[in-house]
């Protein structure tokens, strides 16, 4: 089986031949390496979706897995598989950075609780992915260590923060990855590159190693190239954890077994919510079209699809833009060069409270900082009740638009970004500009319901790839991994490759 | 204008002449549950710097908070015993502000909704009255490390170069418990101030819930002080003295800072608002942070941590579980065991009420079980060197040794020596008796043995006593006891003596 | 606009212990206004709604009061910028305890 085969086979089927041991995890693992190799640099042109790469580590991990299998014991149904890790998640093994340099080389003592059940469950972790700074950002141009590049186009964003997660899933660098979502860091790049995302309900897995950005709406969730296998790593990764107390007790939703119903291409009897809201100005004609599409294509597959107006969504993107900073500047307090990470300043001279903000100053890019102050503002005593306090009661509305839309409706719908990934550097230095690519994201996030986004073809006006969005009530992800799956088969391949050649990268080494 | 008066040159009798003094105490507890209160490392005082944290208590990035269950029933409980209702839905906030000695740069804390709240004490006076002290509210949160500084003349922050930190305290549970505004006490303000620490520390020891030690500063107080003049209705300029380590301290500090505002007032300054520091070689306090303008702690609800609401049921469990009030207590046991009032104050003095009450429920009776804990043992404890509770002896060993005196296995004088064998660690009394060999020689023809060996080797003593000088037969019984190594029972020895010479 | 002046930019730097440029003060001064401009939308949500902080539909969760091992500490102390006598080191601290 050749390398190039390898990388563009989907998690289940890797996982397939590596436990039928048609082919060996070592050689799967050894291929993506290669692709990686072959792709991922430089860093100024490359797809640069890693900023850690861990070839030994993966290879015994690869070759543990073989023994495991040769033995008759896989760890789990995803055993052998290479997976990679948004560096914002702690790894004993390799640093974790939140791509800041205020935690550049930094070895955390511990695993994050996925970290620890993917180890355990056998997958083979290759590296560590590029993100926005400590998740901020919707494009991955605030890493301290440069941007990721989309692999349709690398003269584009693969959208944030978890950029480099789902550019390197795209990019046939890993079968499979994890990303964090705070107001759409997993569902937004998965759009804008084409792949799957899924944002499950709030607390159904564990934030413990998660560096924190905004400790109420985080959540870590997968990044795949399929359906089912978005829904096999959630399983893996999903399920309450005593490390985490807001993890909840519940049973983790059947989202496999539903992935698995889904493919069979029943929609008969589901009742679809078009949110109406997520329309009309700012959305780029090609991505409604693609929209359009899919809400036939759903039609045809028996559901029943239907409008629903959300209207205290249009409060969701101000709501979050005063949670999240408010939550991440107290969340980033600690990084004050006393314990870890970076030291600016410290020559004798400065006392322990300016070598802090030497640090920070030093050690934070600009919208972090930025964040950081509007949070510090928003909940200072003069403005809390009006900015913070208020937030909060969005939240409450936009609960209550969710409750009543799904008392009518199964799941929702909308487009998962209102445009396609735009050009590197575009809107860099107009920070209000940039938040619009999360605004039909970041209402699930407020709620904690799940959501998910899934490839919906091409633009016709850029030939970029299109999310289709998939929300669905809290703990119920299941059913947006049933819709999605029969929309996934339904639609067929695209006319464009499973994963771009890239060639121009491989030839200019 | 501002004037410094250094010494505090009024009494509390003439301040109260002018102002009526108003206090507020905030009592700050360390809970002495195993684990701090977020994480599973040791709560302990005095390890090794540094050995008892992990991620979550150095606030390393991706840890969170897991709230310690034990931590929750102990607020419940000294709410309870504070008179406080239980609020039915509260949380945890965070107060952010940055200082090296606090990990996260902000304290996990309650602030809103403290899980206790609208509560009182009645504190027992000197003169045998209560004085009713309000509790506004009692809420959890966490400690922060400690700071060691380096360079400076005598350790202080002042001059230092640079600094030292140790985290195993950043993270241990506290409790802060917060008065009402306390007015109208007048003269009696310190006597109040340290008669309501006094009364809280016993009420919490009598929980169980923290070491209470102010001196290792499980328990720690601070106190507000200002002065409203009379027949007026504002409240005055406050202070807030800090570091008032003793409960003589807390008495002293009120006093001076009373005596210190009269002073300021009256020389026509006005008091600043600030943090004051208590030192106690001098007894007075010395200006520190001046609280210039309203500190911006941004609070808000923490969101790593689930709401807390108590049940009804598990709110009433805990409520059956409290222990008698500390003095309903003494006043029910000095009752029972017929103490006169010199008694009863010179077993609390000396710690030992606990422990006698513990070897009178572990069968000894109040009277031998009080002697044991008021002589003998306090003299070993004086010589050793370290308290009553920290003698290498329980309240159940003692009760044992008592019994075997009663049932007439040991003498007094042996029982005292069990005694040291069991303070050397040498086990059980029981183990000392069959170890030393103690028990009283009750061996019929073993003593008889004996005695015919003392009475053979002095013929002429025998000779004097068969001829009727039964005082003679001293001189046996002492060489018998000599022999026995004074585990026979003198009595018993002299009838044989007397026997074995008819 | 929302009438945050550069002086109130300056102050939350210093509040956030951030040791901003005068020329980052100019950027952000204008680009935190507008934010905040906009943000500020949520101020027409009556304040009669209730407020929503969390969305975890669980209460009482607690841990058991049980010792877990704790970091080693060498390894607690391999990471900070400096340690000595097994603490970590820093700059002098200026002001008071809290």
């Amino acid at each position: 089986m050749s390398a190039s085969e390898l990388i563009s086979l989907d998690a289940a089927e890797l996982a397939r031949r590596i436990h039928a041991r048609e082919v060996s995890s070592a050689e799967v693992t050894r291929a993506h390496l290669e692709r990686i190799e072959a792709v991922d640099g430089p860093a100024e042109s490359g797809v640069h979706a890693f900023l850690h790469l861990d070839a030994e580590g993966a290879l015994a991990a690869a070759e543990a897995a073989d023994r495991a299998i040769a033995d008759g014991a896989p760890a789990s149904p995803l055993a052998g598989v290479p997976i990679a890790l948004k560096d914002n998640l702690t790894t004993t093994d390799m640093p974790t950075t939140a791509a800041s340099r205020i935690l550049e080389g930094w070895r955390p003592p511990y695993d994050a609780t996925v970290v620890a059940r993917l180890r355990a469950a056998g997958l083979v972790p290759l590296g560590k992915t590029n993100l926005d700074e400590f998740a901020m950002g919707s494009s991955t141009e605030n890493s301290a260590f440069g941007p990721s590049r989309n692999p349709w186009d690398l003269t584009r964003i693969p959208g944030g923060s978890g950029g480099g997660s789902s550019s390197a899933v795209a990019a046939g660098e890993t079968p499979l990855a994890l990303g964090s979502d705070t107001g759409g860091s997993i569902r937004q790049p998965g759009a804008v590159t084409g792949t799957v995302g899924v944002k499950p309900t709030y607390g159904t897995v564990s934030r413990y190693g998660l560096i924190a950005f905004s400790s109420s709406l985080d959540q870590i969730g997968p990044c795949a190239r399929s359906v089912l296998d978005a829904a096999l790593l959630h399983e893996v990764i999903g399920g309450q954890d005593g490390n985490d107390q807001t993890s909840v007790s519940a049973p983790l939703p059947p989202v496999v077994e539903a992935a698995q119903a889904g493919a069979r291409g029943d929609l008969a009897g589901v009742r679809i919510g078009v949110v109406s809201e997520f329309s009309g100005e700012g959305y780029q004609p090609g991505v409604l079209g693609a929209f359009t599409d899919a809400v036939r294509v759903l039609g045809e597959l028996g559901a029943e699809v239907v409008e629903v107006s959300c209207p205290s969504f249009g409060y969701a993107l101000p709501a979050y833009y005063l949670i999240a900073p408010s939550e991440a500047s107290s969340n980033l307090a600690r990084f004050d060069a006393m314990r870890y990470g970076l030291r600016v300043g410290d020559d004798g001279g400065h006392a322990a409270d300016e070598v802090m903000s030497l640090t920070r100053e030093a050690g934070f890019g600009a919208e972090v900082k930025r964040r950081i102050m509007i949070g510090t503002h928003a909940l200072s005593a003069g403005s809390y009740d009006a900015l913070y306090g208020k937030a909060q009661k969005a939240r409450t509305l936009i609960v209550r638009d969710f409750t009543a839309a799904f008392e009518t409706c199964d799941v929702l719908i909308s487009p998962t970004t209102p445009t396609t990934a735009f050009p590197i550097g575009e809107r860099a230095d107009d920070p209000l500009a940039m938040y619009l690519a999360d605004l039909c994201t970041i209402p699930s996030n407020l709620a904690g319901n799940a959501a998910l986004s899934v490839p919906c073809g091409r633009s016709a006006d850029d030939g970029l790839p299109v999310g289709l969005q998939i929300m669905a009530p809290a703990l119920a992800d299941d059913r947006a991994y049933r819709v999605a799956a029969a929309y996934e088969v339904a639609r067929g391949a695209d006319t464009a490759p499973r994963i771009p050649e890239l060639r121009a990268l491989e030839t200019t080494r | 204008m501002t004037v410094t008066v250094d010494a505090a040159p009024y009494t509390v009798e003439e301040v109260c002449e002018r102002f009526d003094p108003v206090m507020g105490l905030e009592v700050h507890v360390e809970l002495n549950t195993a684990t701090k209160m977020f994480c599973g490392c040791a709560n302990a005082f005095g390890a090794e710097p540094n050995t008892n944290i992990c991620p979550v208590c150095l606030g390393l990035p991706g840890s969170l908070p897991r709230l310690n269950g034990t931590a929750v029933e102990s607020a419940i409980k000294i709410g309870l015993a504070l008179n406080c209702r239980v609020r039915e839905r509260s949380g945890f906030a965070r107060k952010n502000y940055f200082y090296p000695d606090m990990p996260k740069n902000f304290q996990i804390s309650q602030y809103e909704d403290p899980i206790v709240f609208d509560g009182y004490l009645d504190v027992p006076l000197d003169d045998g009255t209560t004085w009713r002290v309000e509790i506004e509210r009692a809420h959890m949160e966490e400690d922060t490390g400690k700071s060691l500084h380096i360079g400076g003349a005598t350790g202080r922050i002042h001059g230092a170069d640079h600094s030292l930190l140790d985290y195993n305290r950043a993270g241990v549970p506290l409790i802060e418990i917060v008065t009402r505004p306390i007015v109208g006490a007048g003269v009696r303000a310190p006597e109040v101030a340290r008669a309501y620490v006094t009364a809280l520390r016993d009420v919490l020891r009598g929980l169980g819930v923290s070491d209470v030690r102010m001196d290792q500063g499980s328990m720690r107080c601070d106190a507000n002080v200002s002065l409203k003049p009379k027949g007026t209705s504002e409240f005055g300029t406050r202070t807030e003295t800090k570091n008032v380590n003793s409960l003589r301290s807390v008495e002293r500090a009120v006093r001076y800072e009373m005596g210190r505002h009269a002073g300021v007032l009256l020389s026509g300054g006005t008091v600043t608002q600030e943090t004051r520091h208590f030192d106690e070689q001098s007894g007075t306090t010395s200006a520190g942070r001046p609280k210039e303008t309203f500190a911006d702690y941004r609070f808000f609800p923490e969101p790593d941590l689930p709401p807390l609401e108590p049940s009804r049921d598990w709110v009433e469990t805990l409520r059956a579980g409290l222990p008698e009030r500390p003095w309903e207590r003494r006043a029910r046991i000095q009752t029972e065991w017929g103490l006169s009032d010199e008694e009863l104050r010179d077993l609390v003095n000396a710690d030992a009420l606990d422990l006698v009450a513990d070897t009178v429920d572990a069968g000894a009776p109040p009277e031998s079980a009080r002697s044991w804990w008021v002589s003998y043992l306090a003299q070993q404890a004086n010589t050793a060197g370290v308290t009553l509770p920290e003698l290498a002896i329980t309240p159940a060993q003692v009760a044992r040794v008592v019994a075997l005196v009663a049932e007439g296995t040991l003498t007094n004088k042996l029982a005292r020596q069990v005694v040291d064998g069991v303070l050397a660690g040498e086990g059980e009394p029981d183990e000392v008796v069959a170890g030393r060999g103690l028990a009283v020689v009750s061996d019929e023809s073993a003593l008889t043995t004996a005695v015919d060996e003392a009475l053979a080797a002095q013929p002429d003593i025998a000779e004097k006593i068969r001829a009727g000088k039964t005082k003679a037969a001293g001189a046996i019984v002492g060489a018998v006891m000599k022999a026995t190594r004074g585990q026979a029972d003198a009595a018993r020895v002299q009838e044989l003596v007397l026997e074995r010479c008819r | 606009m929302s009438d945050i002046t550069r002086d109130d930019v300056a102050h939350l730097a210093r509040l956030a212990r951030l040791a901003v440029s005068d020329a980052e003060l100019d950027m952000f001064s204008g680009q935190i206004d507008a934010i905040v401009d906009t943000v500020s939308r949520v101020g027409e949500i009556p304040d009669d709604v209730p407020p929503t902080a969390q969305v975890v539909p669980q209460t009482n969760v607690l841990r058991p009061d049980a010792t877990e091992p704790s970091l080693r500490r060498d390894v607690a102390l391999a990471e900070a910028p400096a340690a000595e006598e097994g603490r970590f080191r820093v700059p002098r601290i200026l002001g008071e305890e809290l």
